[in-house]
């Protein structure tokens, strides 16, 4: 077995996300910076509240989405062009109108593609063992509770202080999170 | 440590508004909705409903064995109609998706509300839909065992696919749209799986669940990364959308054939696709708000909204056929005064007068807000107009193409029972997938009704 961390960390459970947006802002406030908060819907402000402001994914889409164009333009442009060029008709073979409906379209294919898979990269998912499952209350999560993480690996964590200061927030109940 | 307390102590309760019914918590949508696919088990009418699907969709097996074994010969199709049912089919198909999609996406930039209890069901229609679409080019395809050769790989005889064709755009557009449809069906369900995963009993289905729910647990980092993707995801998806049934309609628009060739096929056929996905929409609507008493969530109001959008859509509908024959005069050009006269008194004038009575002037009823807001009439009328949507597919291909422009070259069509069978198979294949999909996934996306209880309690307060 490994010998990290005797916890995870200390887990908070409040009965609405109004609750649980003011202990997180709470929390920050007193200096603690290892910390999550789950709740069943997104909360607005929430992932503000504990410190996370941005997300790179945009930049990432924009960069999947631009790939498909020139890749896709490519595909079609190198065929007509250099790799198998025919004369019909006496056409252009670099007939670029003709092949902006395929370009658009893996615009469109690479940027989804990026949307997604940067989303499960991003937030490290597939992840099929966490800590916080090992708290009972915590499949209600995903139903009708919120809950505020404090981690044990925060340089501010005392175990007897956190606990403490968690309970000075009116949660449902405090729990220590198995690591 | 506090006490223990019964569940639903202390949380928030909503008082009800018009898409959504009074007296919800958080607990109460989830309870109602996961309990459906967890709990509920299947009913007798479950039952007999997926019987007869798989029973098309064995049909459909059949024709396509026999289809596969003799050739495209056993249906109607031949020279000069050329395409008969299966492009009909298919157009009418991936028409239908397109509501499922503008619901989730277009909706979702729109804010509006009422998508949140209909997008589920509707995307996972637009996935079926989209999947009885896409057989079809290839059982029309001579040589189904080929298709590869419509995707631009580096092959040994050194061709390439006709990359300035409209039929090879559809195939970059469709394999796009159903891939962008699946990405966007599976993101949001993840939450909920997660929410199945935390609910069941059984070891066998925490694991399947949990395994698709790949490990959410809803963390406000995760979340905050979940909504941007899903506004993106909606941001591509809409102009997709409109892109797809476009390039469906330079299928014929690019042909200069009289009765095809013509710069308003794009938004007919967009509005087209929408007029008939919301009909389906509603047709699939009414029956689950029925059985699986979702009155609370699919509220009249839904019902009476998706009316609305058939209303205006079939409009913009009826607006393309006035212009297409006021056009037809207006241009002076013989063929197409010939063509749109044939349409209206040829030997199809059957099913021309057919379509404008079913797709035209019976959804005219829908401007009457009594209509839209009875479940039932409403569900009828989606049937008239499905049929009329389709009937315009079958008039578009087949009246344009059995004239031809010498008369020695003309002739008719003539839909064999493999035509039929066919068809009729991939309605079995469509409502079997519906039939699994509403028993073993949560049909309403839960956590989006748990967001609209908590934004509905909020604007009761203040």
């Amino acid at each position: 077995m490994n010998q990290r961390q005797p916890i995870y960390g200390l887990m908070a459970e409040f009965l609405s996300a109004e609750e649980l947006l003011e202990a997180s802002t709470h929390a920050a406030e007193a200096g603690y910076r290892g910390l999550d908060a789950y709740s069943p819907f997104p909360v607005e402000g929430l992932s503000e509240a504990i410190g996370f402001h941005k997300t790179r994914l945009p930049v990432l889409v924009f960069f999947g989405g631009l790939m498909g164009t020139c890749g896709g333009f490519f595909l079609q442009w190198w065929p007509n062009v250099i790799g198998y060029p025919q004369n019909i008709g006496g056409k252009p073979m670099d007939s670029w109108p003709a092949f902006i409906p395929i370009t658009f379209e893996l615009t469109i294919l690479c940027a989804a593609l990026t949307t997604v898979f940067g989303l499960l990269v991003l937030n490290k998912l597939p992840c099929p063992y966490h800590p916080v499952f090992n708290v009972e209350r915590f499949a209600h999560a995903s139903k009708d509770r919120f809950f505020l993480l404090i981690k044990a690996d925060d340089p501010k964590f005392n175990a007897e202080q956190t606990r403490n200061f968690l309970a000075e927030l009116n949660p449902h109940e405090v729990s220590e999170v198995e690591s | 440590m506090a006490a223990r307390e019964p569940e639903n102590v202390g949380t928030l309760v909503a008082p009800g508004s018009d898409v959504l019914g009074p007296g919800h918590s958080y607990g109460s949508v989830t309870d109602k909705i996961s309990s459906i696919v967890l709990t509920r088990g299947t009913g007798n009418k479950y039952k007999v409903g997926l019987g007869v699907a798989v029973m098309l969709l064995l049909m459909l097996n059949f024709g396509v064995t026999v289809l596969f074994a003799i050739g495209v010969g056993i249906w109607g199709i031949n020279i000069p109609v050329g395409w008969g049912f299966a492009i009909t089919n298919f157009v009418w198909w991936i028409g239908i998706g397109h509501a499922g999609t503008l619901i989730s996406a277009f909706l979702l930039l729109m804010r509006q509300k009422w998508r949140t209890s209909i997008n589920r069901f509707a995307e996972a229609m637009t996935l079926f839909a989209v999947a009885c679409a896409g057989t079809f080019p290839l059982l029309h395809m001579g040589r189904p065992w080929l298709f590869y050769y419509l995707l631009p790989y580096p092959d040994t005889m050194g061709v390439w696919p006709q990359f300035r064709s409209p039929l090879v755009w559809d195939v970059f557009a469709v394999s796009t749209y159903a891939t962008v449809s699946l990405l966007f069906w599976y993101v949001g369900l993840i939450p909920d799986l997660a929410t199945l995963r935390d609910r069941a009993t059984k070891k066998f289905k925490q694991v399947i669940y949990g395994a698709f729910a790949l490990g959410w647990r809803g963390s406000a980092r995760h979340w905050k990364r979940y909504e941007m993707a899903g506004l993106l995801l909606a941001g591509l998806a809409t102009p997709l959308v409109v892109s797809v049934h476009t390039v469906v309609s330079f299928d014929f628009t690019i042909a200069i054939i009289p009765g095809w060739h013509s710069t308003i096929f794009p938004p007919y056929f967009v509005a087209g696709a929408i007029y008939s996905g919301f009909a389906m929409v509603v047709a699939l609507a009414v029956p689950l708000r029925k059985y699986y008493g979702l009155e609370d969530f699919l509220t009249i109001r839904h019902l009476d909204n998706m009316g609305k959008m058939m209303l205006a859509t079939g409009m913009i509908v009826a607006y393309s056929y006035v212009m297409e024959t006021f056009m037809a005069f207006y241009s002076g050009n013989k063929f197409d005064i010939f063509m749109i006269m044939n349409r209206m008194t040829g030997p199809y004038a059957g099913v021309y007068w057919t379509l404008i009575a079913v797709n035209l002037v019976i959804p005219q009823l829908l401007w009457s807000s009594k209509i839209r807001r009875n479940p039932l009439w409403l569900w009828v009328l989606s049937f008239s107009v499905q049929t009329g949507m389709w009937l315009e597919r079958y008039m578009i291909i087949v009246t344009s193409l059995h004239r031809d422009f010498i008369p020695s070259s003309w002739g008719m069509f003539y839909p064999t029972k493999w035509d039929y069978i066919i068809f009729v198979g991939t309605i079995g294949l469509f409502f079997t997938l519906f039939y699994l999909f509403v028993r073993f996934l949560p049909m309403i996306s839960i956590f989006e009704m748990r967001d609209l209880v908590h934004k509905t309690a909020e604007e009761a307060e203040s």
